[in-house]
């Protein structure tokens, strides 16, 4: 197979020392930002790239690649113990990963987290290798109609996030969606529930509102009830994914690769989308739907593989298409310019040598990272053991540097503050905080979509079954939404008790 | 031994966010003023602007990017960084504000020292933005330094469409404006200025435009790759590599001549008049002494020359515009009232 005779003239090239360096490099700086909210892989990448013009390009790229899947390995760390998610992708893990934290499974979550980025950076590599080009090219195929049917499928399989009261769940997925609108309206350009305030108008950022919900809402919770405090266990047993934590564990990671690869090849997927998406999948196809919201460590395994493999994705469509769909991807983008190479159809013909190391650097790459985060969890864990009022004292010291490097904004500062005194009302209230998140990602996203059709299409809704993508997506959003309910209407038909509800998947998750 | 492992863990913390804001402060604080007078370094005066006497360069700068990196922006600042670093005798510092087409970025550039050691990157779309965001900093609240790059528009199409050349296209916008859907950047950018001009010169109603707004370049890209949209209008070099695979068809470019290496008509030769290029410059605080005024147009005027400033240009398909002082100073007037008459046909002002 010609891939597979090319990836080993690129283990040629990058197992050569110099290269190894670059790419330890690469991995050790991208864990260390990772670790840190608000500094991301672009903003390093942007401050790296004056000072590597005079190395060649092979071992730039490999660095690069390096720091970016390094900082998503090192984001799921701040969000399990900490509760501060330092890029949107992490927002997620944090929602069972903290609580797992606080109940001495600090050590597993982490683990399970280091693991399965490894299990999804791997195989999205493979994945990269052998059909790239095809990937790249099938994702193109996608319209405004395709990816609004998109969005509506991952806001119906991720209605597990609402929780158990739905009257709760909904007040805060409209918080979310209301707090999405705030901006300039990306369609006509002109502004909306911004107050004339300049800060508004790029609208209210996820890190922001995740921050302030997540860190700074629990951090007032746990000051209101500083008299009466739930125990934090630093480590409970062993600093370890025990056997029961693997058997629950390998498949969210798989299914996380699963959703994540491809939803990140996709121009405009992204990779919270998929986290979510994994979420809600792991909580429907789990046997232990009541620990979730209480530290289940399907809701750490499946996210973390999902933005792993989604941030594999990205590269597809950066290299094969010159199309960049993060900020990391596209400040990769100029780097690769600077270099007066231009990603796009032609790249695997004209830097054939280059790509090829710069893929079997990110499988070395990816076995560095594993060997260096494993160890690592005894360290972090042991945060942990610090005394709770320090431990909430840290996080809000962790909170507000992290926002306030990702925007040199003090605005955004209030903003976290304000959103924090909100999170602390939901906690207050009983209200779930993850529906509020999920609204204020998604809401934009099937806003522009929709409205790019209709406008594509002047007015007619017959877009969304003439096209036969979108047609099976709808179809398929529509089966998640009724399957569940199927056996109980089936059950009141026939006039007996409602006994359990059928879920999907059911027999394969033995 | 529990309690040193404790330690060991906040040790680390805190040198970790130590780290990370020095990291993240530094442009701020390295751009400490400096105004020590420097020996007269070699600066000739540049050609259009009123005698400039020989100037001291400045010791060091420090150049907000009001953007996101890995813009055109950011771009721009970080090419003028590896051009500047080694003219001066100090460092060349960029940092990033961004949100809000570069005024959120203005507001705070307006507030910043009047040290002679800050410049900022801005735009065609920074004159929108402005405009339609309704900004209370303009323009007025900073000093016009140069401009120094342009790139004009292309209008493409997908390599399926029925569209063979730029009058095929026109046709069927004259004959059934709200038929053809134009992908682009924001609404109120460039790329939307672009179909309004035509319109207006084609005699269509500003107001049945489709145009299809896009966060950027690349995702107009994905819509125009995917077939649902007519046509695309963007930075020339967006569009390159894919018209080279054949994905799109060039139809037309935004200049007023033809561009070596991209084989079509220009809009005024297709009988269009209408010439339009998304160009960025620099500017400086409003309140700087005309000494260091002098500097920086000096260091501008010296960076354009330099090997550096020509292979970055080269690597990001950008044409030079360099226009200095009070030459850049009138073209920005003039640039502000079209772009407005424009914006208002749009409807966004």
């Amino acid at each position: 197979m010609n891939s597979l005779s090319n990836l080993i003239d690129g283990f040629g090239t990058a197992l050569q020392p110099e290269f190894l360096l670059y790419c330890a490099v690469g991995v050790l700086l991208g864990t260390a930002i990772g670790v840190l909210p608000g500094i991301g892989p672009a903003l390093t990448i942007a401050l790296l790239l004056p000072l590597t013009y005079d190395i060649e390009p092979t071992a730039a790229f490999i660095m690069f690649a390096g720091i970016y899947y390094g900082a998503m390995y090192g984001g799921s760390t701040s969000s399990i113990l900490l509760n501060t998610p330092g890029e949107s992708a992490s927002v997620v893990t944090a929602l069972e990963g903290f609580q797992m934290a606080k109940r001495g499974r600090g050590g597993a979550a982490l683990a399970t987290a280091a693991i399965g980025s490894f299990v999804a950076g791997t195989l999205s590599t493979i994945l990269i290798t052998f059909i790239g080009p095809t990937a790249g090219r099938l994702a193109t195929k996608f319209q405004p109609a395709d990816y609004c049917a998109l969005m509506v499928l991952a806001f119906v399989s991720v209605a597990a996030l609402v929780g158990r009261s739905a009257l709760r769940g909904l007040i805060s997925l409209g918080l979310g969606l209301f707090v999405g609108l705030v901006g300039i309206d990306q369609l006509s350009g002109s502004a909306r529930f911004t107050f004339g305030q300049a800060n508004l108008l790029d609208g209210i950022d996820v890190v922001v509102v995740a921050v302030g919900l997540f860190a700074v809402g629990e951090a007032l919770h746990a000051a209101a009830h500083a008299h009466s405090p739930e125990e934090i266990i630093p480590v409970n047993g062993r600093a370890w994914l025990t056997r029961d934590d693997l058997r629950r564990s390998w498949k969210p990671w798989l299914r996380g690769t699963a959703i994540g690869f491809p939803m990140g090849c996709l121009p405009a997927g992204g990779a919270e989308v998929p986290t979510f998406l994994s979420y809600g999948i792991e909580k429907q196809l789990s046997k232990n739907k009541e620990e979730f919201g209480k530290g289940a460590i399907e809701g750490v395994a499946g996210p973390e593989a999902a933005n792993n493999a989604a941030f594999g994705g990205v590269l597809v469509p950066l290299l094969t298409l010159g199309l960049p769909t993060s900020a990391t991807a596209a400040i990769m983008l100029t780097a690769f310019q600077s270099y007066n190479i231009q990603p796009g159809p032609n790249l695997f013909d004209e830097q054939g040598p280059l790509l090829w190391a710069l893929i079997a650097s990110m499988y070395i790459g990816n076995v560095m990272l594993v060997m260096l985060n494993l160890p690592l969890v005894r360290v972090w864990v042991k945060l942990l053991a610090i005394p709770r009022p320090l431990l909430y004292a840290c996080i809000l010291v962790f909170a507000t540097l992290g926002v306030f490097s990702a925007s040199r904004n003090p605005n955004d500062l209030y903003l976290m503050v304000g959103i924090g005194v909100v999170g602390y009302g939901m906690r207050y209230f009983d209200i779930p905080v993850g529906p509020m998140v999920l609204g204020l990602i998604l809401g934009p996203l099937i806003e522009a979509q929709l409205r790019r059709t209709l406008s594509i299409s002047q007015g007619d809704w017959s877009v969304f079954v003439d096209r036969p993508l979108s047609l099976s997506i709808l179809i398929v959003a529509l089966l998640a939404a009724l399957v569940p309910h199927v056996p109980r209407l089936v059950n009141r038909l026939r006039g007996r008790a409602s006994a359990g509800r059928l879920i999907l998947g059911d027999a394969e998750s033995d | 031994m529990r309690i040193r492992e404790m330690f060991f863990v906040a040790g680390f913390l805190l040198v970790a966010t130590g780290c990370g804001s020095d990291g993240a402060d530094d442009a701020a604080t390295t751009a400490a003023p400096n105004t020590t007078a420097l020996p007269a370094a070699d600066s000739t005066a540049a050609p259009n602007t009123t005698a400039l006497p020989a100037a001291a360069l400045p010791e060091s700068l420090s150049i907000m990017a009001p953007a996101d990196p890995g813009g055109g922006w950011d771009g721009t600042a970080r090419a003028m960084q590896t051009a500047l670093d080694p003219l001066l005798d100090g460092s060349v510092d960029v940092y990033n504000v961004p949100g809000a087409g570069g005024t959120v970025g203005l507001a705070q550039f307006k507030d910043s020292s009047g040290s002679g050691s800050d410049l900022m990157v801005m735009g065609s779309v920074m004159v929108g933005a402005i405009l339609t965001n309704d900004s209370p900093v303009t323009l007025e609240d900073v000093t016009p330094i140069a401009s120094l790059t342009t790139e004009y528009l292309a209008i493409v199409v997908p390599a399926s469409s029925p569209f063979q050349t730029i009058d095929d296209l026109i046709a069927a916008f004259v004959a059934d404006p709200t038929a053809v859907s134009w992908a682009g950047g924001s609404a109120g950018g460039t790329d939307h200025q672009l179909v309004a001009l035509i319109a207006k010169n084609q005699g269509v109603p500003a107001g049945s435009i489709n145009f299809i707004a896009h966060s950027g370049g690349g995702e107009a890209l994905a819509s125009l790759l995917s077939g649902a949209v007519s046509a695309g209008v963007s930075g020339l070099s967006e569009f390159r590599d894919q018209v080279d695979a054949g994905a799109l068809r060039l139809l037309a470019v935004s200049s007023s001549e033809r561009i070596d290496g991209a084989d079509v008509p220009t809009l005024i030769e297709s009988g269009i008049d209408v010439e339009l290029s998304n160009w960025r410059g620099v500017v400086a605080p409003a309140e700087i002494s005309d000494a260091d005024r002098m500097a920086l147009l000096a260091a501008i005027e010296q960076m354009t020359a330099t090997d550096e400033w020509v292979a970055e240009l080269e690597a990001k398909g950008w044409t030079s515009f360099y226009q200095s002082g009070d030459e850049f100073a009138a073209f920005l007037g003039e640039y502000s009232e079209t772009v407005k008459v424009v914006l208002a046909e749009i409807g966004l002002l």
